[in-house]
């Protein structure tokens, strides 16, 4: 997991990275099911965060003992939990927490990896050695035991997490854009550009993000199921998201106590977790295929 | 000829450090260019030949700036370069431009032809938004694109229109200098033939000032005033097209144009084959840098550096670094 790949899918300067690029990536993509089936769960679990809690019957808080402990059934159908509540309520309606953690998280990672990559890449030198062996400490760092201890120093919340879960995605986004920027900082049309009296500013904002983009958007997605999975952890482990809040990993820590008798409890909220991760891993890795085939693993 | 004098390079070096060992000090450095001095007039097309490595390239870089020189000055249009500030150079960049040597590589793939050339004139305001439409057309048109091309990407171009849109990019900033680093090496001969007539009319019409960058010999004398012969980083002969190869004088330059295949069959010519390789610009040899492969070395060769000298009674039009050439 804490793997970075060092292979970076730049895009050959000759690949159209235009409208016609993205038909044919769009094509190579359509090509890999696995992926496919990936992109459309990752579309389903985005409508489910964002419609599901309308067609909801339950309330996904509300304690009522008379209803504890249920089995699946047709009126429950992933059962209920400890405190009566009904589970597959409280999946859906964890759903848009579980995307919002991840896709915040990852953003996070963005805004502070991105510009520290570009700057390290293109300017070189003694700023590229400062950023990176500052990435390198974070790397050392274990990113699990990071982010647990920025959220006890913080407080346990699910802001705090995204923001544990953020820097803890900074180095794997300030490495990749690194990279693809001293790549593409050597192509003559930088030069070129540079010879037309541009900014760096301009040079880097205009011609080198949108030919790195890419690569970013592919570690994006990986990183996406990375994060998922560590906010999760750190909800499980009482760090992340407060009960009530019907939080996946949360529901799995309290299902924990009933794991032999009423396995259901935490079943259903771990199999959640499970084709999430998995969803936008597939998607990513075939995001990765598609855009540069060479780098196939 | 009494032509206005546009580029002085004076004493020109640029070396690279080679990082080596612990903490990444510098142990050695590659002198790409060592110290190469010559002028360019305006108006005439001067071109810089050599084999591959001897710096040429790194010249028309460290002249523009796109690498700063080690040491050196290099003075335009009697501004010296080299005491401008980055702002400023950024603007004497308007009258300086480049055309590259692949033209699959120099122009942005998420560009089109329109927003490269906008965004030339924009970046050194010279032409007002609403005129800007229109001096795309008018570029392309000079370039021999059509006006439907405009809005195209450069993956929808051959290699020569691509080579097309570099010129016409540089030709946007309508500037008096334009370095050619090997502009036409990657097209194959027919485009190439009509790139060079491109470059001779509109340097014609615009009153251009070339310096062109090439190791083929019979581009070089399609197109130029007045050549330099490069070797290892440093100038062997700089002479006038005619008098170069008619009578050239450096040893170096013979075994250069004795390499130039005659398309005549039957007929015997006498090719000067040179032994050893190129030296390490790491470590070039004492003395001349040709010495170690020179046919005609003398001892006092492998010490003292020979400079420029007049060849024959020319002036200034023919010099020559070889302490012998008039012996051999």
């Amino acid at each position: 997991m804490s793997e970075m790949p060092s292979g970076l899918p730049v895009e050959s300067p000759r690949a159209a990275s235009t409208a016609a690029g993205w038909r044919i990536i769009y094509k190579r993509l359509k090509k890999n099911r696995a992926a496919i089936i990936g992109g459309y769960l990752i579309l389903i679990f985005i409508l489910i965060a964002i419609f599901g809690p309308f067609f909801t019957t339950y309330d996904p808080v509300r304690v009522d003992y008379s209803l504890k402990l249920l089995p699946p059934s047709s009126e429950h159908w992933f059962g209920t939990d400890h405190n009566g509540r009904d589970v597959f309520t409280r999946i859906i309606h964890g759903m848009s927490i579980t995307l919002y953690i991840g896709f915040l998280s990852v953003f996070v990672g963005m805004l502070v990896g991105v510009p520290l990559g570009i700057f390290a890449g293109y300017y070189g030198k003694y700023l590229d050695t400062i950023i990176m062996r500052f990435i390198d400490i974070l790397l050392a760092f274990p990113g699990i035991l990071l982010a647990i201890a920025l959220v006890s120093v913080l407080g346990g919340s699910i802001n705090n997490v995204i923001l544990a879960v953020g820097v803890f995605s900074v180095p794997g986004f300030a490495r990749i854009v690194r990279g693809s920027t001293m790549a593409v900082s050597k192509l003559e049309y930088i030069d070129a550009v540079r010879a037309l009296g541009a900014s760096d500013f301009r040079i880097i904002f205009l011609h080198i993000l949108p030919n790195i983009i890419s690569p970013i958007i592919v570690q994006a997605t990986i990183r996406i199921a990375i994060a998922i999975l560590i906010a999760s952890g750190l909800s499980f482990l009482g760090l992340g998201a407060q009960p009530p809040t019907p939080e996946w990993g949360a529901m799995l820590s309290q299902g924990r106590s009933y794991m032999f008798d009423h396995p259901h409890v935490a079943l259903f909220p771990g199999l959640a977790i499970v084709t999430v991760v998995l969803a936008f891993n597939l998607f990513g890795d075939g995001l990765r295929d598609a855009f540069d085939p060479k780098t196939k693993a | 000829m009494a032509a206005k004098e546009l580029l002085r390079v004076e004493n020109l070096k640029k070396y690279y450090p080679i990082k080596g060992g612990f903490l990444g000090r510098t142990v050695n450095y590659v002198k790409a260019v060592d110290d190469i001095s010559f002028t360019v007039n305006e108006g005439e097309t001067v071109s810089l030949v050599g084999e591959s490595g001897c710096g040429k390239s790194t010249a028309g870089r460290a002249i523009l700036h796109l690498e700063k020189p080690t040491a050196g000055e290099i003075t335009f249009e009697d501004v010296k370069l080299t005491s401008l500030t980055r702002d400023e150079i950024r603007k004497i960049r308007k009258d300086m431009q480049i055309v590259f040597q692949d033209p699959f590589a120099s122009l942005n793939p998420r560009q089109t032809v329109a927003q490269v050339l906008e965004e030339a004139m924009y970046i050194q305001n010279i032409v007002p938004p609403e005129g800007k439409r229109e001096r795309v057309l008018d570029l392309l048109d000079k370039v021999g694109l059509a006006p439907y091309q405009a809005d195209r990407y450069p993956h929808e171009f051959s290699g020569g229109q691509r080579q097309r849109i570099g010129i016409a990019r540089a030709l946007s900033l309508n500037p008096k200098l334009i370095i050619c680093d090997e502009a036409v090496s990657a097209l194959d001969v027919s485009i190439r033939a009509q790139i060079l007539n491109l470059l001779k009319n509109l340097q014609r019409e615009f009153h251009l000032t070339y310096l062109f960058i090439s190791h083929d010999l019979g581009v070089v004398r399609h197109i130029s005033d007045r050549i330099i012969v490069m070797y290892l980083g440093r100038i062997m002969e700089i002479a006038d097209k005619n008098s170069l190869f008619d009578a050239p004088r450096h040893p170096y330059t013979r075994a250069l144009l004795s390499a130039i295949p005659v398309p005549r069959p039957g007929r015997k010519k006498e090719r000067i084959r040179l032994e050893g390789d190129v030296p390490s610009a790491i470590d070039p040899p004492p003395g001349c840098r040709f010495h170690t492969r020179c046919p005609y070395v003398k001892d006092n060769c492998r010490t003292d550096v020979p400079e420029l000298r007049p060849a024959d009674n020319t002036g200034d039009s023919h010099l020559v670094a070889c302490h012998y050439f008039e012996e051999i």
